[in-house]
């Protein structure tokens, strides 16, 4: 489980070493603070979808699980796509209604980003990679939490340079948007180098 | 609504308010799908069909929403798009199909589509929104086709899959660029791609956050 | 128009605050219904068109196979064979079950369905593929006299992705005829040179097991020594040991090993 854990924040961290929920990533990294209160609301919205929705795929999806109503043959894995992002969205609907009565300032910078939660890659990597890793639900919450935490640390770190850079002399053109595309591409060569990191 | 406006939604999408370079939506995909041309230009299209034809349901459907289950009503639409997407690509163009079944489904999670509906169909009529959503879906693929270019043509001597630079290997001079082939490339040609473009048009230039003060300005009158 | 006509109630329905709870759900009832017609009726009537492609894919899988197989176009003209002949084997028994339909035959379903294979111990699992299927298809190319070749898909995890291959075994089903990878997505220009047909024909000629009857081949760092070892590729080890632990894996007892067996006693 600890492996499990470590992996997923550090080999395969889901912003940097997959590019998942690149968008996001890019847009909500100016300031640490919002950057914070991103990271925080995918570790949320991470560590109650991937377990919620390996209930459910276990549950109501895979053969056999009709089975109790007089239908084991019944196969529904090929709605798998849908019924995530319907988990996904609600939760994301019920996490913005929240933050919007008890956090408003955060609901109003994190803008049109929070309800991109729902369709942010990197929440349906994650449920998708637990289905494809067959992980037991003990296992779907360590890396709900788990991969939650990777993406929040990325897009942290990231927004702290992003902050330094602001007083760097970048060129016009690349200032903003385009220093950040390179520097993401350089953080990703320097994730990659936990790729053939082993624990004891 | 005049003729005018409604053909800017239409270009306005492919420099000045492109959804990869300025408004920061769809950059995953044009990571994983550019390295080679074909799957870009499918993939291009196929966002096109889905954005537009979502975009225009979504409008026309804008007045009746409750705002508290808009999010998975907009959803339940962009999924059952590209899933019928996907089957008539199954159905009618099979070898393609095999090579993009993955990408297609990441339409679903593409934020462009659901950004837009969010941005703009939820508040715009149905004609205005087909044009925005035809119009991004063009910006969109603008990018892609040009980033896929480079990492094509770099990482493989290839365009299309027809082999344009001859080979080391096969006894000429270019050697192919790994590095193209994996995605942090992705993101340095598209930072450079933006540095090209605001050189171009200064005005998407972000304005410099801290500004230094010179000793005039701070002095006392 | 009645206030209880269709169109009466639709107005009112469409009339009503958008946040009152008969809307909501009344909405979002309509449009799961839409959506869920628009899927269905799409898939039900494009599935004929899927299924003929389907086929068709499968049929020129088996053709590509035969062409990117070395010498086995030529093997096949002169038993004067037309196409290869495809049986579906128990791989638990080794024996060949002649009431499936080797042309509908789905192996790639079969692979992960959980009914059509049992799961492996990490142990035996040396190819990392979860769960092995109960069947699989085999190519047979029989000579005049005996049997000339035997082509058996296999497939494993390589360092990134899942490679599948083709092994084709001459007649006595020691030593390989050639080895065909058709797909595999590992790092490009580094796992991906195990698809080179320089590398793939090093292991034309190599002897699968060592005399004693184990099997043996396998892929070393550096350059082979002996006939059951194939070259490896610098940078590469990652990817050609997922090469060599499929191919032994499906050589081995968890895979056709029981098959060949019999094969070899003459029982089919």
């Amino acid at each position: 489980m600890i492996e499990i854990l470590i992996k997923s924040v550090f080999q395969e961290n889901l912003a940097l070493t997959f590019f998942l929920g690149i968008c996001t990533f890019l847009a909500v990294s100016k300031r640490v603070e919002t950057a914070l209160g991103l990271g925080a609301a995918m570790i949320v919205v991470q560590s109650l979808t991937v377990p919620i929705n390996y209930l459910i795929f276990q549950g109501l999806l895979v053969e056999g699980a009709w089975g109790w109503a007089g239908l084991p043959e019944v196969d529904l894995t090929f709605l798998k796509l849908i019924s995530f992002i319907g988990v996904i969205a609600a939760i994301v609907q019920i996490l913005e209604m929240s933050l919007d009565r008890y956090a408003p300032a955060l609901h109003q910078s994190l803008g049109v980003f929070l309800p991109l939660i729902t369709v942010n890659c990197a929440i349906l990597g994650g449920s998708l990679f637990m289905v494809e890793r067959r992980y037991t639900l003990p296992e779907s919450v360590v890396y709900g939490i788990g991969s939650g935490i990777g993406w929040a640390l990325a897009i942290v770190v990231f927004a702290a340079i992003r902050e330094r850079l602001r007083y760097a002399d970048v060129p016009e053109g690349l200032r903003g948007l385009g220093i950040a595309f390179i520097v993401t591409g350089l953080m990703s060569m320097g994730f990659s180098a936990f790729v053939g990191v082993t624990l004891p | 609504m005049s003729r005018k406006s409604n053909l800017h939604h239409l270009t306005a999408p492919l420099i000045d308010n492109n959804p990869v370079t300025l408004q920061m939506l769809g950059i995953c995909s044009a990571l994983a799908v550019t390295t080679a041309l074909d799957t870009a230009l499918i993939m291009s299209l196929a966002l096109l069909t889905v954005l537009a034809t979502a975009s225009t349901l979504i409008s026309l459907i804008r007045a009746h929403l409750p705002s508290s289950i808009r999010l998975v009503v907009q959803i339940t639409i962009i999924a059952s798009l590209v899933i019928v997407t996907d089957q008539v690509l199954r159905a009618f163009a099979y070898e393609i199909s095999e090579r993009l079944s993955v990408f297609v489904g990441l339409i679903v999670t593409n934020c462009i589509v659901l950004g837009r509906a969010e941005s703009f169909a939820m508040h715009n009529p149905a004609w205005p929104s087909f044009l925005d959503g035809v119009g991004n879906g063009l910006g969109y693929g603008m990018i892609l086709m040009v980033v896929a270019t480079i990492r094509e043509l770099l990482g493989s001597g290839a365009l299309f899959g027809v082999n344009v630079l001859p080979l080391a290997v096969a006894g000429g001079w270019f050697e192919p660029l790994g590095f193209m082939l994996l995605a942090p490339s992705a993101f340095f040609i598209i930072g450079l791609l933006i540095w090209a473009i605001r050189t171009r048009r200064p005005q998407q230039v972000e304005a410099n956050e801290l500004v230094i003060l010179t000793q005039e300005a701070t002095d006392q009158p | 128009m009645s206030r209880n006509s269709p169109v009466g109630l639709w107005r009112r329905f469409l009339a009503l605050p958008n946040d009152s709870p008969t809307k909501t759900i009344g909405v979002a009832f309509l449009v799961s219904l839409v959506a869920a017609i628009a899927v269905s009726t799409t898939s039900v009537a494009l599935k004929p068109r899927q299924e003929a492609h389907i086929q068709a894919a499968r049929e020129a899988n088996l053709a590509a196979m035969i062409a990117t197989l070395p010498g086995l176009a030529d093997a096949m003209r002169e038993t004067g064979a037309e196409t290869l002949e495809t049986v579906v084997v128990a791989l638990e028994t080794g024996e060949i079950d002649p009431s499936i339909d080797p042309a509908a035959f789905d192996f790639l379903t079969a692979q992960t369905d959980p009914t059509q294979s049992q799961q492996l111990a990490a142990a035996v699992d040396t190819a990392k593929i979860g769960q092995r299927p109960n069947f699989a298809p085999v190519y047979l190319l029989r000579g005049t006299d005996a049997l000339a070749l035997v082509v058996l898909p296999v497939y494993g995890t390589g360092y990134q992705s899942n490679i599948r291959a083709y092994l084709a075994l001459h007649g006595d089903l020691t030593t390989i005829a050639a080895l065909s990878i058709y797909e595999q997505g590992e790092t490009p220009g580094l796992g991906t040179r195990i698809t080179d047909p320089a590398w793939q024909a090093l292991w034309s000629g190599k002897q699968t097991t060592d005399g004693q009857g184990d099997v043996t081949i396998t892929v070393v760092r550096g350059s082979a020594t002996t006939a059951t070892e194939v070259d490896g590729i610098t940078g590469a080890t990652r990817s050609t040991t997922g090469v060599s632990n499929l191919v032994r894996f499906w050589l081995g007892d968890q895979g056709y090993g029981p098959f060949l067996k019999r094969l070899k006693a003459g029982d089919l």
